[in-house]
């Protein structure tokens, strides 16, 4: 049942070191250097400088620019927003995975390719689809368009695979045999489920929830047609980012920037803690 | 699969319960996004073929087309040789650092695409950035160019690889590989002959999807590219420009081409892993 996934979110976790690593050989070696010196190019020294940058004006500087009006109603949109999308996916995606792994019914196969389009469609197209039945046209007669419940919609849209990859696989190996003696002993489903289960499920949908969290934090491109930007309304942090760098003013971006870093900072630090937690009852 | 077995032993009383959740889930997706992601599809199709017709005979957006499938395949040709790489020496290698390269390897998946563009500027940008005014007086251009770009893609795209092929390595383990290396292989033929036929599907997933995000980034390419008409334009930017300049048949025309290469690709994975896996 793993099958399908895309799994944007397959827990980093799987990559437990092997059991017994050889030393490198000067091969190897040399491959780790290039490696890393490629490594270092594209993605550390660049995240590097937007610390720095936003380091130059000092701790005053960097409070002053995020706490700026603007800059922290987008920061609260933001976060508030993401943690409300987190959670509808903490519900929604245990649910998701519950009716993919034990249900049949004809059509399967298609809800599984659903699950996965938010994570391969383009943003951009992402906000148009959305856009399309919730926009100004909307044949349901629905126009979000401009509003924070735009804004909600998109991130629910994007981070929609995240807890389904994760939990999915983890309950498809659940042993039924301690649901069944459960449920022989008189439990009720929802005792069993509460339990017995979902005990099991809990790191999954964490790491399933702070993988969504990271990702609408950071979203960008599915807004863009949608939510209309307004300042104090609908702008999200990587909107307010963005308006700094055409402004010409790298500082400020790189503050609310560093913000972002944090946040993504926080959950690859979250994710590894669990996984290793898992690996060691495992 | 251990869950036929459960469905055939649940008592018929409990079955309402299961159709009520299928419905529930059935009709979130439906409303999130099946229904949106037809609407894309109709909305495209409005005037026939003309916006197709309209949009591909429009020397910019063919050159942004071109543009976003030659930085695609540059991008996974890198992140498939860099990612099998490193999920090689991850698997097999000990090393100082290596926990903590294992989690910033994921990073690229959860940093925000604007913050990925404002980096690369930083370090990159021509006028004021670390690397980037050095680099220029020595002619390469990378900000506002197709070089920064294909980094652009190359960053957001990273782990999908690794991701892919870090698992599959640990689970054949390197008994062949040992073996080989004993009868004198070297490391080349080793890698060649036994560790690449076995992490092939593993390889292969990744490209797909790395090629599938590779096509579709938009945020950190708009802001390293400088969106130049008929220069640094790529398709999802066609898209954003068509829509705000109210041409709504060129930017769903546009949208769908994109999506139909998304759904393919997804689509593609997910009939090729099972028979695989079976």
């Amino acid at each position: 049942m793993t099958s399908t996934t895309l799994v944007p979110d397959r827990p980093a976790g799987d990559r437990r070191p092997a059991r017994a690593g050889l030393p490198l050989t000067r091969v190897s070696g040399l491959g780790l250097g290039v490696a890393m010196v490629w490594f270092s190019l594209l993605v550390l020294i660049p995240l590097a400088a937007v610390v720095a940058t936003a380091a130059e004006g000092g701790w005053a500087g960097f409070w002053r620019t995020v706490t700026n009006e603007q800059t922290a109603a987008t920061l609260r949109l933001t976060v508030g927003t993401a943690l409300l999308v987190t959670l509808v996916n903490v519900v929604m995606g245990t649910l998701i995975a519950w009716v993919l792994v034990r249900d049949h019914f004809v059509g399967k196969r298609a809800l599984e390719v659903l699950i996965d389009v938010p994570f391969a469609l383009p943003t951009i197209v992402a906000g148009l689809v959305l856009l399309s039945l919730y926009g100004p046209d909307s044949p349901l007669g629905v126009n979000i368009a401009n509003t924070r419940i735009a804004v909600f919609l998109a991130f629910l849209f994007v981070t929609l695979p995240f807890v389904v990859r994760t939990v999915q696989p983890v309950l498809a190996e659940l042993d039924p045999e301690a649901e069944e003696a459960a449920a022989s002993l008189g439990a009720s489903r929802l005792v069993t489920f509460r339990r017995i289960i979902l005990p099991s499920l809990i790191p999954a949908i964490a790491a399933g929830a702070a993988l969504s969290f990271a990702r609408a934090v950071g979203e960008y491109g599915s807004l863009v047609l949608l939510s209309g930007n307004l300042p104090m309304r609908t702008e999200v942090a990587s909107v307010r980012i963005l308006s700094s760098v055409e402004n010409d003013n790298p500082d400020s971006a790189a503050a609310v920037a560093v913000v972002l870093l944090a946040v993504s900072l926080a959950v690859i630090v979250f994710l590894d803690v669990i996984q290793r937690r898992v690996v060691r009852r495992g | 699969m251990a869950d036929s077995s459960i469905a055939a032993r649940t008592p018929v009383g409990r079955r309402p319960a299961r159709h009520v959740l299928r419905a529930v889930v059935v009709a979130y997706l439906f409303f999130l996004v099946a229904w949106p992601l037809y609407l894309v599809g109709r909305n495209a199709f409005a005037d026939g073929l003309a916006s197709f017709r309209a949009i591909l005979t429009d020397p910019d957006v063919t050159h942004a087309l071109q543009l976003t499938v030659v930085i695609a395949v540059v991008a996974v040709v890198i992140n498939t040789v860099f990612g099998v790489g490193i999920s090689m020496l991850l698997v097999r290698y000990d090393f100082p650092g290596k926990r903590a390269l294992n989690a910033l390897l994921d990073m690229p998946l959860s940093v925000s695409p604007i913050v990925v563009g404002l980096a690369l500027i930083l370090v990159y940008g021509g006028r004021d950035g670390w690397f980037g005014p050095t680099l220029e007086a020595a002619g390469f251009q990378i900000i506002f160019a197709v070089p920064g770009m294909v980094m652009a893609t190359v960053f957001v795209a990273l782990p999908l690889v690794i991701r892919e092929v870090v698992p599959v390595l640990q689970e054949v383990g390197d008994e062949q590989e040992q073996a080989a290396r004993s009868l004198g292989a070297n490391a080349w033929q080793t890698f060649r002959r036994i560790t690449l036929p076995s992490i092939k599907w593993g390889v292969i997933y990744g490209v797909v999807l790395s090629l599938a995000r590779s096509l579709g980034e938009f945020g950190a390419v708009k802001v390293v590219s400088g969106n130049v008409l008929g220069d640094t334009r790529t398709a999802t930017l066609v898209v954003e420009e068509k829509y705000l300049n109210f041409d709504k048949g060129g930017a769903y025309a546009t949208a769908f081409l994109l999506a139909l290469v998304a759904v393919a690709c997804i689509i593609v994975v997910s009939v090729l892993r099972p028979k695989e896996e079976r």
